[in-house]
């Protein structure tokens, strides 16, 4: 039960610095999640958000600062395994499974629904 | 014989009249404060169609053809249609039309649109071009959340400033002779930007160009504000309608707070719709003119109008690019009676 609570706060936590950026800045949210995505491989190369996802488990690692944590965990380990040329090939590793599906995911729904309004 | 005025105003020597006009809205606006107004609300916003284009396309034909059956027409008497939307390529109005064999005039204004079409068409009607002719404009909230900001599946937020596109259509027939309000000025809009970027705060892009048409207008026309029963921009919203009466302070107009509307503001009820700064888009002025003010014209309720759709000229590319938001405004002055 305090897993589930630490993920609520700190996942609703980076949610609502979101909310702040859209709300109070003129930033679009497409830079928004470019930033995030920054932002989260930035934090994630210098070890500090291993912390925060070691806390808060899927709270830090689903919102979208997440991908960019796993993007430079990824490119650090390659590197490590492979030397240089890990840079380039290790980025996309760990997100691999998640692009895949949803891809897949994607093309399914797009077959079985029509579009909706909000 | 000169029919301009002052330094952009057009003075019709036998003013065109608008004989009919017939508004189709989608299924949000149709649960708007308006919805007593529209001539059809659609019950699915795709309209039987595979893609939202092809909703707004079909919307498109069949506003047309309600408004020429309204005006006691065949499409065969229409000598010139004159419309826009804000798809790409103005595909939604073209494919629209398509089936009519009609000539066919595409205008891009963005939001203001409408207005753009009302004063051309009103120009080929006093010019002796044409006798009947119709003007209108559509937009499709989903096609233009797609093109403009993101694929509605995304689940995007969307910030307080921003307005909600109007999905619908709205058509005026307009004729050198018959019943009905008519067209006694046009103020074409020159392109006014200061600088705004946001393309979620529209209205404050709009506002100012909104403020240079209507200074202009009385200028030209050497009117007071108070000569009109309502002055009624397009599609400012909460934000830009604030704004602009603040810009107008500052030219040392001051109207009355019943006398100046917006129809973005008019056509949603904003805490019930969750709609943030209003309504927005080619058909927010259109829908809102053809449905709620055409009929206070015609029974004369509302004596005349200056009707100023409003629109911001930016494109995607344009908006990636760093470029700012122009705006342009084209007040259309309307009266019921003529002298």
């Amino acid at each position: 039960m305090s897993e589930i609570l630490k993920a609520f706060w700190v996942g609703g936590f980076i949610c609502l610095i979101g909310q702040l950026l859209i709300d109070k800045t003129k930033l679009t949210s497409g830079r928004i999640l470019v930033l995030y995505v920054c932002i989260g491989a930035v934090l994630g190369s210098v070890g500090i958000y291993k912390i925060i996802a070691d806390y808060a488990g899927a709270g830090a690692t689903v919102p979208i600062i997440g991908f960019g944590h796993n993007l430079s965990k990824s490119v650090l380990k390659e590197v490590a395994d492979k030397g240089f040329t890990g840079i380039f090939t290790g980025s996309l590793k760990a997100a691999a499974g998640g692009i895949s599906a949803t891809i897949l995911f994607g093309f399914i729904a797009a077959l079985v629904f029509n579009p909706k309004e909000k | 014989m000169n029919k301009k005025i002052g330094n952009q105003t057009i003075k019709f020597a036998s003013p065109p009249v608008i004989i009919s006009a017939a508004s189709i809205a989608g299924k949000k606006e149709g649960e708007g404060p308006l919805k007593k107004y529209f001539d059809v609300i659609l019950s699915d916003n795709l309209k039987g169609e595979k893609s939202w284009e092809k909703a707004e396309s079909k919307i498109v034909e069949n506003t047309i053809k309600i408004a020429v059956y309204k005006a006691g027409l065949t499409i065969d008497d229409i000598d010139y249609i004159f419309g826009g939307d804000l798809l790409n390529q103005d595909t939604g109005s073209t494919f629209g039309v398509r089936n009519f064999r009609r000539p066919f005039f595409g205008l891009f204004g963005a939001c203001s649109t409408m207005g753009e079409a009302m004063g051309l068409a009103a120009m080929a009607i006093d010019g002796g071009f044409a006798k009947n002719v119709i003007a209108g404009a559509s937009s499709h909230f989903c096609a233009s959340e797609k093109q403009f900001r993101f694929p509605l599946d995304m689940g995007n937020q969307r910030p307080q400033s921003s307005t909600w596109t109007i999905t619908g259509d709205g058509t005026v027939v307009i004729s050198n002779k018959g019943s009905g309000p008519r067209i006694t000025h046009v103020t074409a809009g020159k392109i006014v930007d200061l600088g705004v970027k946001d393309a979620n705060n529209m209205g404050a892009a709009m506002a100012p160009a909104a403020c240079d048409t209507i200074v202009t207008h009385l200028k030209d026309t050497k009117r007071s504000p108070n000569y009109y029963d309502l002055i009624v921009t397009g599609d400012l919203g909460y934000v830009g309608h604030t704004l602009l009466k603040q810009l107008l302070a500052q030219e040392g107009i001051y109207i009355n707070e019943e006398k100046i509307t917006d129809c973005g503001i008019e056509i949603f009820n904003k805490t019930a719709q969750d709609t943030h700064s209003g309504g927005s888009g080619c058909a927010c002025s259109a829908v809102t003119f053809c449905g709620y003010f055409y009929p206070k014209l015609k029974t004369g309720e509302l004596k005349n109008i200056l009707f100023i759709p409003t629109g911001a000229l930016m494109s995607t590319t344009s908006s990636g690019q760093g470029e700012s938001i122009p705006g342009i405004a084209h007040a259309i002055a309307i009266e019921s009676r003529v002298k």
